[in-house]
């Protein structure tokens, strides 16, 4: 879903950039509450992560492919905040090294495939650990659900940017139908991919994956009670 | 729990992110991604303008260095923010 530089108009862009500079620097401060002995040695390697995935491409539909986005996977391994400073590097470097996304698009891609999988996904994610049985093995079918939800939703913001700075008239019902089409199915993909990683790791080192922490302390306090009594 | 260590899982996710990058990349559906299929079928791909990449296109090559680049920014970043913490907190 790489925006190319010519898509959006100046004042759009311009507004994306403001608005992805505003949400990195708030993820820089809320980073800090995140990043500890457990997080800190796997940000940067959830950021290399998402990049290598991205690369791979997988045919979704006739003649169409897609490949994952990664905010959610990122926001629940990491936390969302250090999640978002792993996408906006991800971008930065596609776009210098190798023209994937426009210059003027920075903040536009930060924006769709960063804050906006980010967000929904880790919402999507503490609402599922919300109601769901506090169990370890609901993390990963959790961040599942989250990650097939964050890529049609990324595809409808995109639809909603392209209506206000699009630089081409499209019937915006023809487009919201095709993008959010496409990207459901892109989505499912996204959400395969997102159930293995988190599956793989909470198998080996469940406490490695911010998003379980909640899952394990409950665990610890129920052994704990056990053992008082 | 800890079963394995920090260092091995950390390990393991580089060599997967390598290999996807430098191996399983040449494997990539070639087609055009949702986003440039739906301009085109409404018409607005000819609005997209390029620029040159400092490393030209995805290769295994250049996917290992971009592998290796976005850890080194990335593990900086999350770095610098993390010691900046424990400043606050001496301080």
């Amino acid at each position: 879903m790489h925006v190319p530089d010519g898509f959006l108009d100046a004042p759009t862009s311009i507004g994306t950039g403001v608005v992805a500079a505003a949400a990195v620097s708030v993820a820089l401060r809320g980073a800090r509450r995140e990043l500890d002995d457990r997080t800190a040695p796997l940000a940067g390697l959830v950021a290399a992560f998402v990049f290598a995935t991205q690369m791979l491409n997988f045919p979704v539909a006739s003649g169409t492919s897609g490949h994952l986005l990664g905010g959610a996977l990122a926001a629940i391994l990491v936390g969302p905040y250090t999640g978002l400073l792993c996408m906006a590097t991800v971008f930065l470097v596609q776009c210098l090294l190798f023209a994937d996304g426009g210059v003027t698009a920075l903040g536009t891609n930060i924006d769709l495939m960063g804050l906006v999988t980010v967000v929904v996904g880790w919402t999507v994610f503490k609402t599922l650990q919300a109601v769901l049985p506090k169990r370890l093995s609901m993390v990963a079918p959790s961040a599942a659900a989250a990650a097939l939800v964050s890529v049609p939703v990324a595809a409808f913001v995109f639809v909603l940017l392209y209506a206000v700075g699009g630089t081409v008239d499209i019937p915006l019902g023809s487009l919201t139908a095709a993008m959010v089409g496409v990207h459901v199915l892109i989505g499912i993909g996204e959400s395969v991919i997102t159930f293995l990683a988190v599956t793989s790791i909470v198998a080996v080192r469940p406490d490695l994956v911010y998003g379980a922490r909640p899952v394990l302390e409950k665990r610890e306090l129920v052994v704990h009670s056990g053992a008082a009594a | 729990m800890r079963g394995t260590s920090t260092r091995v899982v950390a390990a393991g996710l580089l060599l997967v992110a390598l290999v996807l990058a430098g191996v399983v990349s040449h494997f990539a559906d070639r087609d055009p991604d949702g986003l440039t299929k739906v301009s085109q079928e409404h018409g607005f791909a000819h609005t997209a303008s390029t620029h040159r990449g400092l490393l030209g296109g995805y290769g295994g090559a250049t996917g290992v260095i971009g592998v290796v680049v976005v850890l080194g920014l990335a593990g900086g970043l999350t770095y610098a923010v993390r010691r900046r913490r424990s400043e606050d907190e001496e301080g």
